[in-house]
């Protein structure tokens, strides 16, 4: 069967059926096993207990970067391919990716008040993760304010490829400009700059916060379909009626 | 066994109490969004509105 048959909404609601019950358990179990990971996981030799902020903090950070490309791939299926899942898709990501985002800035901001000494400055990553939270909730005020889902969903995928330019801007902030926030630790060429009694936690924080992630837009993917379904419903009764 | 989250305690607790409240603001979002969408679709059946392809004795 070719990959765009699973792409049609009925066959996708019919798989998403059996998947999420899997899928939901699969998260309970990587939170459980990540949460006694950070349990385990010794106090950090400089930041001492506060490292315990960054379970958190690093998985938050990569969602809310994440949704964006995803809403970036759906943007381009809404404008090259026109598919009415890709819309979907998008719509669904904004208000998880939004929340990710402020759950970053927040655990970030409690995170600097003890270690820097300060809750915010106004460095390159911390303000391009603040646009980032500011450009989502553009797009979710857009797809709010135009009732026709076709027409909002054109203008939102252009805002959102539009915002893309961003993605790139958050990830290198801290080597194209002098910033307080550290540069990267996890991913870098020459490898981790952790120690694996704190990455071990880290990165199962990190699925167990993707399966989340995954979860959660799958469900609101399955309400948006629904909610589509009821206002065509309706509006093919309003037109009998008139 | 309690666990010695140090001086800077209040700030870890305030940050895992913040994720939960997103992660449970989401998950209650979704849920709810399902519940009345759920309900409002039942209403409209009720009213013997039905989609096109269900009338046309599809399965979708």
């Amino acid at each position: 069967m070719p990959v765009i048959a699973y792409a049609n909404p009925s066959r996708f609601l019919a798989i998403t059926d059996r998947v999420l019950p899997w899928l939901t358990a699969a998260t309970v179990l990587a939170f459980a096993f990540g949460i006694s990971q950070i349990y385990l996981a010794p106090d950090d030799y400089q930041q001492g207990a506060t490292v315990k902020i960054m379970f958190i903090h690093v998985p938050a950070a990569w969602l809310g970067t994440f949704a964006w490309v995803l809403m970036s791939a759906a943007a381009l299926g809404t404008l090259v391919w026109r598919h009415p899942l890709a819309d979907v898709a998008a719509k669904a990501a904004a208000p998880i990716g939004a929340a990710f985002t402020l759950m970053c800035l927040v655990t970030g901001s409690l995170w600097g008040r003890p270690m820097w000494g300060t809750y915010w400055v106004w460095d390159a990553r911390l303000t391009s993760v603040l646009v980032l939270f500011l450009m989502y909730l553009g797009v979710i005020v857009l797809w709010r304010t135009i009732e026709e889902p076709t027409q909002a969903a054109k203008v939102a995928a252009v805002l959102t490829l539009v915002g893309a330019i961003n993605i790139p801007i958050i990830k290198y902030s801290v080597d194209w400009w002098n910033t307080l926030h550290q540069g990267a630790s996890v991913l870098r060429l020459g490898g981790s700059a952790i120690h694996s009694t704190i990455l071990l936690p880290l990165l199962v924080m990190i699925v167990a916060f993707t399966l989340l992630f995954l979860t959660l837009h799958l469900a609101a993917m399955r309400n948006e379909i629904m909610r589509r379904r009821l206002r065509t419903m309706l509006l093919t009764q309003a037109d009998a009626g008139a | 066994m309690t666990m010695d989250l140090g001086p800077h305690a209040a700030f870890i607790v305030t940050a895992y109490a913040a994720a939960v409240a997103i992660v449970a603001g989401l998950v209650l979002w979704v849920v709810l969004d399902r519940r009345h969408l759920t309900r409002t679709l039942e209403d409209v059946e009720a009213q013997g509105i039905t989609r096109r392809s269900r009338r046309a004795g599809g399965t979708s």
